[in-house]
This record gives structure tokens, sequence and C-alpha cells, in this order.
């Protein structure tokens, strides 16, 4: 069963075309990557998804309702959603626990003392629990990411949206934080994600999709995409990728 | 010269070498490690040009009171200056007065500030609101915030102060005191609510985003995300402002409310002798530097904040 499709799907930012006619199912239980140069509309595809963006021609469908209806209630469809950023957007006035908690016991309904007890285990269980207490601004990048991903999770939602979250780390801070992933995909998380760590793209992902100028140009299991590409403009995107030496 | 420096900086370098050998723990290497010859020199170095500094700041700074002092001793009024304005006996004598007064305008500015928080407030949440029901309450607050910051303080408290009573609500207080600190809360309430809108908008949209995502609603997202990051911001602007109010608190006099500076004018008029006017400023002063200098401190701190944020 698909938890989201997507349909179709046009975005438009003035003249500019950055989401064209794009399609796309997302299996339960699925990693989907999106790779792409920057300004290929992957990150747009991930904010329309969350509605962050409205899209302007087709639908998206989570768990077959559609969440591109006008008159649907978005901030349910949020609470649905998980989504990490590239630039962590932990809230710097709150402790790494209050940031974890806002959501469950604000928006979920989740007794306090329960969401904290939860929080608190999945920072054990990602190494973070001495920092429960810290304020973002006294965590490395990696850290503070780390802690941006078990915020988007505590909520434990259907689909989980990581938008490039590694892009603004230094390599030894981007595998702590993939290590994350790597573990939710194990557990089972659904999810969609926009990354230019191709080595990881390969562990993680069910399905890798090449998107150019807003268009999936190539889309086929991680061996098929990065290996064997067969569009010629995948094949440049990755002999340039290579060539910065990050495949 | 150049010789000299070349050759304490290869010294160094050897050394630097030795230091950083991966071998080496950090604790190891910060006890082996004493100052090069080069960085001792470098000391000494800024050692003079600091105290050089501190000469040249001790000259410009005689010169400058000298002149102020010269200017005020050989003035030709200078006498009558000191007897009709500095006439310390009588300024002790008239000091309870001139407090008295004082005490009414902290207690005005302590109503005011109270008030003016709860209006400004909400003033800010409905000029930023984008809730479609709300915009007739959007364009009322915009136009109320228009004509408040336009119109003068004093004139808005002759208006109030005078028109009010005129209307004859019976309900309606005609106690000066109170008309007064509402013209006060009504033009003050105008300047801290943009105060207040201007923190609003600069939390960066990512957090709002950020908020969104994880499901809160618009409102939640205000109250929890937005406005305590935009409390903070606001704090030394606010404090700004706070300081202005209690200075302006005094303009009420004009109302007949005996304020600290209507009390030394009373005094001022009946001797001839403007000492009151003198007592009342040092009264003041003892209040705002404090208030100033703790504003100062909250701004170097929220800047230290901001830039320690980095890319937050």
């Amino acid at each position: 069963m698909n938890v989201l499709e997507v349909h179709g799907v046009r975005k438009t930012f003035g003249n500019e075309v950055v989401l064209a006619d794009l399609s796309l199912n997302v299996p339960e239980h699925s990693a989907t990557v999106l790779i792409g140069a920057s300004g290929s509309g992957k990150s747009t595809l991930l904010r329309c998804i969350n509605l962050l963006d409205r899209v302007d021609d087709g639908v998206i469908l989570l768990d077959g309702v559609e969440i591109t209806d006008p008159l649907i209630h978005a901030d349910g469809v949020r609470k649905q959603l998980g989504m990490v950023f590239q630039s962590f957007n932990l809230f710097p006035h709150m402790s790494v626990l209050d940031n974890i908690t806002l959501s469950p016991i604000r928006v979920h309904g989740v007794e306090k003392s329960r969401a904290e007890d939860e929080a608190i285990t999945l920072l054990r269980r990602f190494d973070l629990v001495d920092k429960a207490n810290q304020f973002p601004d006294r965590l490395s990048g990696g850290q503070q990411q780390r802690v941006a991903i078990i915020r988007s999770i505590a909520v434990r939602p259907r689909l989980l949206l990581l938008d490039e979250v590694t892009s603004s780390l230094d390599p030894i801070l981007v595998n702590e934080v993939l290590s994350i992933v790597r573990d939710l995909k194990a557990d089972g998380m659904t999810m969609v994600l926009a990354t230019h760590e191709m080595g990881f793209a390969t562990q993680v992902a069910d399905e890798v999709c090449f998107l150019d100028a807003g268009k999936i140009l190539e889309r086929g299991s991680a061996q098929q995409v990065l290996e064997n590409p067969q569009n010629p403009r995948t094949q440049d995107f990755l002999l340039k990728v290579h060539q910065a030496g990050r495949l | 010269m150049r010789e000299r420096l070349s050759l304490s900086r290869d010294k160094r370098k050897s050394s630097m070498t030795q230091n950083d050998s991966p071998a080496q723990s950090d604790l190891s290497r910060a006890s082996s490690w004493s100052p090069s010859p080069r960085e001792l020199e470098r000391r000494i170095q800024r050692q003079n040009h600091a105290r050089y500094r501190v000469r040249i700041a001790s000259f410009t700074s005689l010169i400058f009171i000298g002149v102020i002092a010269g200017g005020i001793y050989f003035s030709p009024g200078r006498k009558v200056v000191a007897e009709t304005f500095f006439d310390w006996n009588y300024g002790r004598e008239v000091s309870h007065l001139v407090f008295r007064g004082l005490i009414t305008n902290l207690t005005l500015t302590v109503v005011a500030a109270v008030c003016i928080g709860a209006l400004s407030l909400l003033l800010a949440l409905a000029r930023t609101s984008r809730s479609a029901a709300l915009t007739p309450v959007r364009f009322l607050a915009t136009a109320y915030v228009d004509i408040f910051r336009g119109v003068p303080l004093l004139l808005t408290i002759l208006l109030i102060g005078f028109g009010l009573p005129a209307l004859r609500i019976s309900w309606l207080t005609s106690n000066v005191t109170v008309l007064g600190t509402i013209a006060v809360v009504l033009t003050y309430s105008a300047y801290v609510a943009e105060v207040l809108r201007s923190g609003i908008l600069s939390v960066h949209p990512s957090q709002r985003a950020a908020a969104r995502s994880l499901g809160l609603t618009a409102n939640q997202t205000m109250r929890f995300v937005v406005l305590p990051q935009a409390f903070k911001r606001v704090i030394p602007p606010i404090l700004n402002d706070f300081v202005a109010l209690l200075k302006d608190t005094g303009l009420v006099s004009v109302l007949g409310v005996t304020d600290a500076i209507r009390a030394a004018q009373i005094e001022g008029s009946r001797t001839f002798n403007y000492t009151p006017y003198v007592m009342a400023a040092i009264m003041f002063l003892a209040i705002t530097i404090p208030l100033t200098r703790y504003t100062d401190y909250m701004l170097k701190k929220s800047i230290d904040r901001q830039n320690a944020q980095g890319t937050a």
C-alpha cells in the first residue's frame, strides 16, 4: 500500500517552473531518495507534501486522502508528517527536551510526563540523553540535527520528510546523522529524502529518483540509477558528483 | 630589525612542529609550552602601545574638561546661576515636596506600563495576524497605530484630559490623573506595539515552518515559538521606551497633576529660585541612569547571543 502518492504535481514561482508534472509513489516502510542538482525541485516537492508550499496543479494523496484539497485541515495533515530541515530549525529558546516534547504535548495531547519519558528514551537510544536539558546553541551541528530528527519522529509520523539533512555538516558529523536515518529505515519508517550523499542513498534507498528541472528523469533501484544510469543528464550529474569526490 | 623578525619566526616554527606531534596529548602539550621570544617581544610591544593610548586619552580628556570648566568659570552670570539654580540648602528644604511629586510620576509609570504591555501586545498581534475573520481588527489596529504615533503626546493629553469630561458621560471619571494616564497609555501603546511587531517579524520564517511542520496551529506557533523569541529581542528597545515613559509622565502636569516637575515649578515660582528644578532633574537621573545602563547591558547581551547563534 502506498503511504504517499504524488500525481502530476506542478509548482511555479513566478515564471520559473520548479515542479513540472511530477509523479511519485511511496509504499509503506520504503525509503525514496531524491537526487539532483540544487534548484532541481527536491526541497520544493518536500515542502509541497508538507503543505508548506501550495501546488499549482496535480494531486497529492496521503494514505489515499487528497491533502491538496483546498478545504483540508492542514494542521491535521501535518500532524501525520515529520519534516527535518537542512538548517535544523530547532527552537533556540527551548531546551532539547522541550523542543522534542512541544508537539506531543500541545498537538497530540500526550501527558507531559509521558511525553518526557518517551523523549528521554529516544535521546538515550541516539546517545544524546546527557544533552536533554541543554539549549540548542550549546550543541554541535550534528547533535542539533539529530535532535531535530528525534523531534520529528517523537510524534510517530506516518511519513518522514528529510530535506538535505546533512548539507550543512562536516563529514564526521554527517556520519552520526546518517546513522540515525539508517536506524529509522531499519525500524520500517516510511520516508522521502533529498540528499547529495550518494553512498548513503545506495544504503537506504528502495527507490532513487533523479530530478532535473522539476521532472523525474530517471528512477529505479539505487544500483540501476547510480551505477548504470541510462539518461544522459543523470550520467552527467553523477559524473560531476564523482568528480567532486562525493560518490 | 627584519632579520631579527624572520629569525624569531623561524624559531617559533621549529618549536611548533615539535609541539604539534600527534603522539603528545593535549595536557602535556599545554604544560610543555612556554612563550617564544617573539611572543614575549610582542607582549611588551602591546603593553607599550596600551600605555601610549592611556596617555593620549588622559591628555584629550584634561583639555576637554579644562575648556568646559573654564567656560563656566569665566562666564559673567556664573554667580547668579550658582545662587538661583544650585542653592543646596534651599534644595534640601524642598526636596521632600519634589520627591512626593516624583512618587506620582513613578506610580503613573508603573500603572501605565502594565496597561501599555497588554494593549500593545493586542495591537501587535492584531497587526501581524493573517486570519480572515480579524480583517476589520487588523485595519483598526493599523489606523490606531498611525493616529497615536502621529499626534504629539502633549496634544493627546490635552484632548483626552479636557475632551473626555466634556462628553459628560456619567460613568467616565473626571480625575485628571486617570485621564492623563489614559492618554499616555494610548500613545505609548502605539509605539510599543510597533516595537513588538518588528520583533515578531524578525523571527526567521524557518522557525515558523518548523513549528507548523510539527502540526502546531498558527496560534500555537505564535504563542510557543514566535512570541518568546520576539520578546527576548525587543527587551532593549522596550526598556528604552520605559525610560522615555517615566520622563513623559511629567507631561500630565498640564492637566493639573502635581508631579515632580509641577511641584518644582510651584516652589520655584514662589521664591524665584530654580533649585527645585535641578533637584527634580537629579531625582529623575537617579532613576533613569541605572535604567539606561541596564538597557545597554541587555542590548549587548542580546547582540552577543545573536552573534553566538550564527546560522540558527
